[in-house]
């Protein structure tokens, strides 16, 4: 049998809860964006309800601890589809087992949270690294990314207490939105780009004049770092893999 | 002005790129003031250069003029480079700037040493003031303790600054003689052992009071230069061992030498770092801090030097035979952690998991074992039947002819930890 749900947090939740519910047995959880329907395979679509997907967290919170609570979450922020099945398979083996189930690391749903949770927090420890600010004409210091999981909910408060004194925008250009950090508080933003703007640069007449002066000096310095005796490229890509050049000023052609 | 600030920045940079620490965790400022920045206790990688070195703070001279003229400096007297200095105002608009930008966590700035000791201090200490009381600025700070400076300029220095640290330069006060003979080791013992004991007075009394301000909260740390001396890999690693121990010191940097003199008592220029035995000192270095060996276990004088063509985990599994198979489901953690093949993070799960039942093979690779390297020192639960007992000898082939060919690939320079 497979369970389709609309793919949000809440609608997972429920997801368990209809399950425990019917008990129909054995269920493969998939997401609309992906379930092609099967012959011979029944399907049920859950219809995504707070108050059920409230009454299973308010749940979970009481068998798992702070740590696990987040793996969780982390683990549906990566978006891959056979995660959220196991995200689903999971919460039924920790409510059907006795406390403290969630650190049988020979069951394969602990280990695969473990893994997504795993990979998922080094996206985010990256984004909070990679990210590169460029100063905007009125003020904002901008960035867009296009992290490979939806990260932002999760680095939201690193860049709220780092910058405290400065407005800034976080643009996810593959998710089509945002956070802006207005000096008191972080909002969630879209933005629609006018055609032809150039959506990974910003227009240089839009920047703060000092701008280019930092850039400059920024790629001068990662150059002056380098040590050309202890050249290591295969470590360098291992560290910095391809995909994340794009954000880096230091790695951006003149 | 902008080629001028170009120009400097250069310089300055290039001189300080020597020194290896980059570690920008440990402190744990937070933002209370509305200002900018705060500190992490892990600490941020922001970029990493071409040699795959972690770019995480602005690491800079104050200037590079300098009266001493050690060997095996860049900055040294009788060298002929250009020399430059920074204004306060420049550090303080440059760390700024960069660390709005999300470049750095932070700034480590040391000098060469000019006019005196207390002087080049007193430049420092500008500095990190003017960052944190007019700039309120929480980031990461690691200053460079100036040998000789006075314990009042440091005191103060180490209420603004995150870490310190202060360079032991060569492993021992002979290979330092050789290269540096206006310097001795006692230099550095001195200032290392003041702060060292503000360090505790300062805990001490926040126990006691509570708005006692932070004092130097992420350490200090050293640094050693590996290869431009004779020293055995046993001598570096007592002396690491005995300043971990009588400084609490946080990092223990070592540092191949990157040739950069013709002087002949240094390996001459056009040498190659020697990466892989710094490798194989961090190494032992993590065998000490996290995985419980003594370091008279890796090396002693039957040891004296590491092993090249293996890691010193596996040295040591091999030499000490009587100690294996460790069977994985009932063993105590300690020695769990000592089997080659399995790391902190493994050790933590296996220990875990086996209290939901006898763990088997695919569990302990799906769980990050490095199945291959460990088979041949445990047991678990389906463990093939072994009818003779290997040699160390035997086992360090099998492992060698298996990562051969992975090992001629990856070229001799690799950073991998176990
Ligand atoms: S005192 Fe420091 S900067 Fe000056 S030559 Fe010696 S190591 Fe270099």
């Amino acid at each position: 049998m497979t369970y389709i749900f609309d793919g949000t947090f809440q609608g997972l939740l429920t997801a368990v809860f209809e399950w425990f519910e019917r008990k129909p047995g054995k269920v493969v959880l998939k997401s609309t964006s992906i379930f092609q329907p099967e012959a011979f395979v029944e399907s049920f679509t859950v219809n995504t309800n707070a108050e059920k997907a409230d009454r299973v967290w308010a749940g979970l919170q009481n068998k798992l601890k702070k740590d696990w609570q987040r793996k969780y979450y982390c683990t549906y922020l990566s978006e891959i589809p056979e995660a959220y099945n196991h995200v689903f398979q999971f919460t039924i083996y920790i409510f059907q087992n006795q406390l403290g189930a969630e650190s049988n690391y020979g069951n394969p749903h602990v280990i695969a949270l473990a893994k997504y949770a795993k990979s998922v927090e080094r996206e985010k420890h990256r984004m909070e690294a990679f990210i590169r600010f460029q100063k905007t004409g009125d003020g904002i210091f901008y960035a867009n990314i296009d992290p490979d999981f939806n990260v932002l909910p999760l680095i939201s408060s690193h860049f709220k207490n780092r910058y405290a004194d400065q407005p800034w925008v976080i643009y996810d250009l593959k998710r089509k939105y945002g956070l802006h950090y207005n000096l008191t508080s972080v909002e969630e933003i879209t933005i629609s780009f006018s055609n032809g703007a150039d959506k990974q640069n910003l227009a240089p007449v839009l920047m703060d004049e000092r701008e280019a002066l930092y850039t400059t000096l920024w790629k001068d310095y990662f150059k002056s770092a380098n040590i050309v005796a202890r050249k290591n490229t295969k470590l360098h890509l291992q560290h910095v893999p391809k995909r994340y050049w794009k954000y880096l000023t230091e790695k951006v052609p003149i | 002005m902008f080629d001028r600030i170009r120009e400097k920045l250069n310089i300055l940079a290039d001189a300080a790129k020597y020194d290896v620490s980059c570690s920008s965790s440990g402190g744990t400022r937070k933002n209370t003031n509305k200002g900018l920045g705060d500190s992490h206790a892990s600490g941020i990688c922001h970029t990493y250069t071409e040699d795959g070195r972690c770019v995480s703070l602005l690491k800079i001279l104050l200037t590079n003029h300098c009266i001493y003229d050690c060997l095996f400096c860049v900055s040294r007297k009788s060298n002929d480079v250009k020399r430059a200095a920074f204004t306060v105002d420049e550090v303080v608009e440059l760390t700024m700037n960069f660390y709005r930008r999300n470049y750095i966590e932070g700034l480590f700035l040391s000098s060469g040493i000019f006019k005196n000791a207390d002087f080049t201090m007193e430049r420092l200490l500008l500095v990190v003031k003017k960052l944190r009381l007019e700039q309120n600025y929480n980031g990461y700070i690691h200053l460079k303790t100036i040998p000789g400076a006075s314990d009042e300029l440091i005191k103060e220095a180490g209420l603004y600054a995150d870490r310190m640290s202060i360079n032991l330069e060569m492993p021992t006060e002979a290979g330092l003689k050789l290269l540096a003979p206006e310097k001795n080791h006692g230099e550095v013992i001195k200032p290392l052992a003041f702060v060292q004991q503000q360090i505790s007075q300062f805990t001490a009394d926040k126990k006691l009071i509570k708005h006692v301000p932070t004092f130097v909260p992420a350490g200090q740390s050293t640094q050693m230069v590996i290869g431009a001396t004779p020293e055995s890999d046993k001598d570096i690693m007592y002396t690491a061992n005995t300043f971990y121990k009588n400084f609490s010191l946080k990092r223990v940097y070592y540092s191949g030498y990157v040739p950069i003199s013709n002087d002949t008592r240094m390996p001459i220029l056009g040498t190659q770092p020697p990466l892989l035995r710094e490798n194989r000192l961090y190494q032992t270095d993590w065998l000490m801090r996290f995985y419980g060996f003594k370091v008279q276990e890796i090396l002693n004088d039957a040891n004296p030097n590491l092993d090249i063509d293996i890691d010193p985990k596996l040295s040591w599994a091999i030499r000490n035979m009587q100690h294996f198979p460790v069977d994985i489901n009932t063993a105590d953690y300690k020695m769990i952690l000592r089997i080659p093949g399995i790391g902190v993070m493994s050790a933590q799960k296996i220990v875990q998991a086996r209290k939901f039942g006898k763990l088997r093979i695919d569990q302990l690779k799906k769980i990050g074992v490095a199945y291959n390297r460990a088979k041949h020192f445990i047991v678990c639960l389906d463990s093939p039947y072994q009818l003779k007992d290997y040699q160390g000898t035997q086992i360090k082939a099998f492992i060698l002819a298996e990562s051969q060919s992975k090992y001629l690939k990856t070229d001799n320079n690799q950073m991998i930890l176990f």
